[in-house]
């Protein structure tokens, strides 16, 4: 192989990304040396297997993520802003439709809502850690090197550029020879395990390990939420991982399963693709979901309205969400039969999410609402995910579906949920958990200015999609000419998208801005809240909860606010916790290693990497690892520091 | 030693990559189709038990219903992928 195939040539764009990745590692390096802070990275964050830190690292990626996400966004919605445009070629603008779709997805949406997860979760439930801390340092990682592999594509090999669905025969070897296609199937096989274990993780996390007294009906919303989501996590992603094994059997060792011949079928690709696809939209949302039914709750000053019901949609929907997925493919020749019976599922998909719509409302009502900045987001979330919902109930009318399927209709719909139900849930989220970690809130103003110019960008930049995709402008479409008419709305969306983008601007800018401004020392309930992470003190000490909380009701915290009911009693006892371990951060850096070795189909390194693997499993398998204590003195010293004295 | 050395696991772990060895014969002995299926079907049913019950510790636990609960949802989604996947792709397709 060539140097010049190895990297990715002939664009000055490309060339400007290179030269800007060496920049800034460089910086970084030069950086962390100057300021000694290797030992501090090393020993706090890399090696830690603290729910917490683990969470903030997952946000950080997501943050990140979104923003090359967000710029092939804007470099598309350039490319459209008018007729003929000459700013990305066919080629370039399929690379960057696909890798779009699948960094929102799976690197900026999963990581976001299972780093709220991983900071909220243990201490919602009153918790120390989540059940396998190791593991949960090992799914972090194992997401890392999945991320880190599927970004260095764009630079090195050359981007998948098949769609972030990849449908074969479009993605098969003989279409897409260059290996794009082998770095998506092995970067999403390499998170996905990680994903997995997340789940597991969390499922049992919640089963086992929740404070005495809270029954499964006294869980927050959220924690039920996450539950949910991570049962479908459990029996949707297996599917996904075996989908790309066959994939990458396909693409690397000359099998058949989707090919156009020799017994191959291409379109159980698609099938397999959303049998695992469907499911993961609700994976992405309900624990948005989750989200907003405890800040609704929160800033109305009220109980969550019909919290059974609220629970039983949760569980209708998670059933359902595993039998729509033929609906992604209703052009593709299935018969009336099939069509008719996914329209029907897919139809009765919004009544579950009718009653959350309703039941959000109720609780709103008579409420005594404050229009806090996570408040503004779940505000602005029901009536646009409504939007987004009823133009789904249109898109699952099979026989309509004809007309607007594969449109930029489409593309307008699923944004229309998305962005409000994932990325408005997890910014809600980030704003509200936000003081629980790091002891200040993010600066109101601010936050609330990154609001409006989001909401406003989004609107403009997504509304017009609908109509242009009624007139007929087809998604993935590079270029369009005069003729179509589609210029005046095209620009109109660029013009949204950009404001989009400043919005987001703003909401980093405010993480500075507040880390150095904002108020510290408002105690470990800013927002007079109602579940039990808000009884601890801000930031959180490491061991969570120095006693553990014994819960009587609902809203655990806000009973024991109202009643005068102590949460805590007894005596600080000596804590038992994990020990941090750099094995999970080094079988990261091997799986990624594993991961581009069989990229390139470099089998000799793969396979070194391989026998790397399964020797730090089982190096894993015979240690012997008992973690530490924290001693009763300690725990109740640092307790006393942080709430004062008056605990 | 009978503490120390897992035999159970061992051999489960032997008899999983037997079974794995079977069904990738199908391919190699070139067989017919329903021979082939009566392997890989067999073979199937009895690696996943083999996984749940010696590495997975199916049964062991006290509180059989959330055991039946979770069963009944493995299944289901089973049945619905399978007999889903034949139902689009085969049986209901023009």
């Amino acid at each position: 192989m060539k140097w010049s195939e190895f990297f990715v040539t002939g664009e000055p764009m490309i060339y400007g990304a290179m030269v800007s990745i060496v920049l800034v590692s460089l910086a970084i390096l030069v950086g962390l040396t100057y300021f000694k802070k290797w030992g501090y990275l090393w020993r706090e964050w890399l090696t830690t297997v603290d729910h917490k830190r683990i969470g903030v690292m997952y946000i950080i990626a997501a943050l990140i993520m979104l923003f090359r996400g967000g710029i092939d966004a804007l470099m598309m919605r350039t490319q459209l802003a008018a007729p003929e445009m000459k700013f990305l070629d066919a080629q370039h603008y399929n690379e960057v439709f696909t890798t779009h779709g699948v960094i929102m997805i799976l690197f900026m949406a999963m990581p976001f809502v299972i780093g709220i997860m991983n900071v909220v979760i243990p201490l919602q439930i009153g918790a120390r850690d989540v059940a396998f801390p190791r593991l949960n340092a090992v799914s972090f990682w194992m997401f890392f090197a999945g991320a880190m592999l599927f970004n260095i594509s764009f630079v090195i090999g050359g981007s998948p550029d098949a769609g972030w669905s990849a449908y074969f025969p479009l993605a098969s070897l003989e279409f897409s020879p260059t290996v794009g296609n082998n770095f998506y199937s092995l970067a999403l096989q390499i998170s996905g395990v990680g994903t997995l274990m997340t789940g597991i993780n969390f499922i049992v996390t919640i089963l086992k390990m929740r404070a005495p007294g809270m029954k499964l009906m006294r869980m927050p919303m959220f924690t039920w939420s996450v539950l949910i989501t991570n049962v479908i996590i459990v029996f949707a992603f297996p599917v996904l991982t075996v989908a790309l094994a066959l994939m990458m059997f396909d693409r690397i060792f000359g099998s058949q399963f989707f090919t156009m011949s020799n017994g191959g079928m291409d379109m159980l690709w698609a099938n397999l693709f959303w049998v695992w696809g469907h499911p993961e939209v609700y994976i992405v949302v309900l624990p948005a979901f989750g989200i907003f039914s405890d800040i609704i709750s929160t800033f109305s000053k009220k109980n969550l309205y019909g919290y059974k019901s609220m629970v039983v949609s949760m569980l209708a929907i998670m059933l359902l969400s595993f039998l729509v997925w033929a609906h992604h493919f209703y052009t593709m020749g299935a018969g009336a039969m099939v069509n008719g019976f996914f329209s029907i599922t897919t139809m009765a998909i919004a009544v579950p999410t009718g009653v959350k719509i309703f039941n959000w409302l109720f609780t709103l009502r008579k409420g005594k609402i404050s229009f806090t900045t996570p408040m503004l987001y779940a505000m602005g979330f029901i009536p646009i995910f409504t939007i987004g919902g009823v133009t789904g109930v249109m898109l699952a009318m099979a026989s309509a579906d004809y007309q607007y399927h594969n449109t930029m209709f489409l593309v307008a719909h699923f944004h229309y949920v998305l962005i409000p139900g994932t990325v408005f849930g997890v910014l809600a989220g980030m704003h509200y958990w936000f003081p629980k970690i790091f002891g200040f809130r993010l600066n109101e103003k601010l936050g609330k200015s990154a609001f409006w110019l989001i909401i406003v960008g989004f609107n403009v930049a997504f509304m017009p999609l609908f109509f242009l995709g009624l007139q007929g402008m087809t998604r993935r479409q590079y270029t369009y000419s005069e003729s179509t008419g589609f210029g005046p709305l095209n620009m109109i969306a660029t013009v949204g998208a950009f404001v989009l983008a400043i919005g987001f601007v703003v909401l980093v800018y405010n993480f500075y801005w507040s880390f150095r401004h904002s108020p510290r020392n408002e105690g470990g309930d800013p927002w007079d809240a109602r579940t039990l992470e808000w009884s601890t003190p801000s930031p959180v000490p490491v061991y969570n909860f120095a006693r553990v909380p014994e819960v009587h009701e609902q809203d655990a915290y806000w009973y024991s606010k109202k009643k005068n009911v102590p949460l805590y009693s007894g005596e600080y006892e000596s804590i038992h916790m994990p020990n941090n371990s750099g094995q999970p951060f080094i079988l990261g850096i091997v799986m990624f290693l594993l991961g581009f070795f069989l990229v390139f189909s470099w089998f000799i390194p793969a396979i070194i990497m391989g026998v790397v693997t399964v020797i730090m499993l089982a190096w894993r398998s015979f240690e012997r690892d008992h973690g530490y204590h924290i001693s009763a003195k300690e725990v109740m010293a640092t307790e006393n520091k942080l709430r004062g004295d008056s605990v | 030693m009978a503490r120390l050395f897992p035999v159970r696991h061992v051999m489960g772990y032997i008899f999983s990559l037997v079974l794995s060895l079977v069904a990738l014969g199908v391919v190699f002995w070139d067989l017919n189709v329903t021979a082939g299926l009566t392997i890989l079907t067999v073979c199937a049913v009895i690696q996943a038990s083999l996984q749940l019950v010696v590495f997975m510790h199916i049964g062991e636990t006290s509180n059989k219903r959330s055991l039946y609960l979770n069963i009944i949802l493995a299944v289901f989604v089973g049945v619905v992928t399978i007999f889903g996947t034949l139902f689009t792709m085969i049986w209901g397709f023009r």
